[in-house]
């Protein structure tokens, strides 16, 4: 019961006054921000690290679970009332319920995903805080060959096993590896890869790199192929309330789809496109109206949504527990952990444990701030739908700019930034994930530590990966998961996009 | 999709294709292009690490990670150039040049502003203005004017309030 303890500990910090002011506004700026069509989870925490960047680490990371859970649920306002989903873990929820929004049914659909995803993430979070201290207790034995069969198995299972292609997925992580060389060595003070140029000895920052491809190569992408005719959003008609039937179609997808989306958010597989999809289609076999979906069904919002949110706090317990991210997202998250010099991982849980049990706890408050704020609030995040694109996308870049500068003022900075927009739109255009870079360059120069100091904890030998069981286990696994899709074309059906 | 997945798993499609065009004409030149990217980002790599000096303890030095990658880089390159020859390409859509070109005027807005030291506000003008272009705007004026106001406004909030250090002119001094 050492997790209630500790959890209790959490709350006695999150419902201090001004933690609890810092979750609420991360609440509020990431819906608003969620909210705007384009804007995915990963690029409204990459937007608002530089808003963070100054505060005490304690109250902007207890910020960030705000704009963390709060950029979730933007994302369905947008799918339901737009059909422009945010992310694509939304793309699920857009089927249904944009469908029902426009048969006037966008009240009870909103409710059911607010509340889906509440219940997703109290369960979820829960699930965190009672897996995370056992986990921490095996992870704290790693080993850096452990560490270096993890990251490989990260970075298969990113880029390459849930792409729509592998050769696509590893390029992108390739690329995002290629990045991570630049700048000093940080076991040797040997400069890689920076041509002379200062600004570069220092590496790339993670979020110049995730801005750059996603908010200013989606700009790019989105002004070349004209996807800026007006849509608008679908009034909220009638009552916002769920009837007893939508309650009782409800609740057991939202328990299903939560059960689907943690594991699969937990286990270093990246993404909650894969839950959503599983979940839509479970929901589908078992619902009692099945002719009902296609033309809004509220079980096809209910369950994918309690997914989607579901797997977003399991890529929490191996962001935090082993301090690797499996998904853009995560790896922005691990960015704004690193901005403040605080590493996750095992260590974490001990070094900073107020820290961490105070997120944990901020997540349960987020969320019910969430719960509270954004149905009554839904006629505001519909007006936001209404900023015309053009000053949209001018305010997004304006914005991505000045984080980016805030960070770092030079102008070589800017240039890697327009630079990365360039790239990121040419990946768009030839169906190139982007997330895999985003994760490579943050776990490159990881891999690349705990490769050498094995190496120079056996003094050179690389067998030392495979005379470990645990490490060999994980390589193996990495190496299969990296075969499989070249051999059995089927694994490849599933489709992942980034966030 | 010109994934290798799809390329090994779908041969006969393949060779079909080749008898057809009865070439060695590429099927997809997009992949080509990146299979020599790709090499020549490798070729970079490999330059660079052989360039630094050896400093390796035990096992392995900071450059053994460029060759790693190197290495890497090499063989994505040659997978690019067997999809290449094996599937053809996607048709990519239109794309309207000229509103990427305004995108770029506008970040060049922005850089151009930094560097020459006309501050921050002129520079995010600049680029939200143009960027409005980009998407269709014809009004630049009321755009600029717009952008000038929001440049004011995160400036003061973020070198007063949050102390973040943006890039100052001498209109940012002034405020």
């Amino acid at each position: 019961m050492d997790a209630i303890n500790l959890l209790i500990e959490g709350f006695s910090l999150a419902v201090q006054p001004a933690n609890l002011i810092f979750a609420a506004i991360g609440v509020f700026i990431g819906t608003a921000v969620g909210v705007l069509p384009g804007i995915g989870p990963a690029l409204t925490v990459a937007l608002l690290l530089p808003v963070t960047f100054k505060l005490d680490p304690g109250g902007s990371i207890i910020m960030f679970a705000g704009i963390y859970y709060g950029g979730m649920y933007g994302g369905s306002t947008t799918a339901i009332l737009l059909n422009t989903p945010g992310e694509s873990a939304a793309v699920v929820t857009a089927l249904e319920g944009n469908k029902m929004a426009r048969s006037g049914r966008g009240g009870p659909a909103l409710a059911t995903a607010a509340i889906g995803s509440f219940v997703a993430a109290l369960v979820a979070t829960f699930a965190l805080a009672f897996l995370a201290p056992p986990l921490v207790k095996v992870a704290v034995k790693f080993a850096p060959w452990d560490y270096f069969g993890l990251m490989l198995i990260a970075f298969v299972t990113v880029s390459a096993t849930f792409g729509s292609s592998p050769l696509r997925g590893l390029t992108s992580l390739a690329f995002g590896l290629w990045l991570g060389l630049m700048g000093l060595d940080q076991l040797t003070g040997q400069a890689r890869l920076t041509f002379g140029v200062a600004q570069l000895l220092d590496g790339v920052e993670v979020t110049t790199l995730a801005v750059g491809l996603f908010a200013i190569g989606e700009a790019l992408h989105v002004a070349s192929r004209h996807l800026y005719k007006p849509e608008k959003p679908i009034p909220v008609k009638g009552s916002i309330w769920m009837t007893r039937e939508d309650w009782g179609r409800s609740w057991k997808a939202w328990l299903r789809g939560t059960v689907i989306g943690f594991p699969i958010g937990a286990l270093p597989a990246g993404g909650a496109e894969i839950p959503t999809f599983l979940s839509y289609t479970m929901e589908k076999k078992l619902s009692r109206k099945p002719e009902e979906f296609g033309s809004g069904a509220i079980e096809g919002v209910a369950g994918p949504e309690a997914a989607n949110n579901a797997s977003a706090a399991g890529t929490l317990v191996p962001l935090l527990t082993l301090g690797l991210p499996t998904s853009a997202t995560a790896a922005v998250m691990l960015a704004g952990f690193q901005q403040y010099n605080i590493q996750p991982g095992p260590l974490l849980f001990t070094q900073h444990a107020d820290l961490v049990w105070g997120l944990v706890a901020s997540l349960f408050i987020a969320n019910v701030m969430l719960l509270v704020l954004n149905l009554p609030l839904v006629g505001l995040w519909v007006k936001l739908l209404r900023i015309p694109l053009p000053w949209l996308y001018g305010g997004i870049l304006v914005f991505a700019s000045m984080g980016t500068i805030a960070a770092n003022p030079s102008v070589v900075e800017l240039l890697l930034l327009s630079a990365f927009g360039v790239i990121g739109f040419l990946m768009r255009r030839y169906d190139y994930p982007v997330a895999p870079a985003v994760v490579g360059l943050i776990l490159g120069p990881l891999a690349d530590n705990a490769l050498r100091r094995s190496l120079q904890m056996s003094l050179g030998d690389p067998m030392i990966f495979l005379q470990h069981p645990s490490s060999a286990i994980m390589i193996a696994v990495a190496t299969i998961a990296l075969i499989a899709p070249f051999v059995f074309k089927g694994l490849s059906r599933f489709q992942q996009d980034e966030d | 999709m010109t994934g290798m997945g799809e390329a090994i798993a779908s041969p006969d499609c393949a060779i079909e294709e080749l008898m057809t065009e009865r070439s060695l004409k590429p099927a997809n030149r997009p992949a080509v292009v990146v299979a020599m990217v790709l090499f020549t980002v490798a070729a970079v790599t490999y330059w660079d690490a052989s360039r630094m000096t050896a400093r390796a303890t035990y096992g392995m030095g900071a450059n053994a990670a460029s060759y790693f990658i190197c290495l890497f880089l090499v063989v994505l390159s040659v997978g690019h150039l067997f999809a290449a020859f094996q599937t053809s390409a996607d048709k990519a859509e239109d794309a309207d040049w000229k509103a990427i070109g305004w995108i770029a005027v506008a970040l060049s807005g922005l850089i151009g502003s930094i560097w020459l030291g006309a501050g921050f506000v002129l520079g995010s003008a600049l680029l939200f203005a143009f960027t409005a272009r980009a998407f269709g705007r014809k009004s630049l004026v009321v755009d600029g004017v717009i952008g000038l106001v929001m440049g004011v406004i995160i400036f003061l909030v973020f070198n007063k309030l949050l102390s973040l250090a943006l890039p100052q002119g001498p209109f940012e001094r002034l405020l």
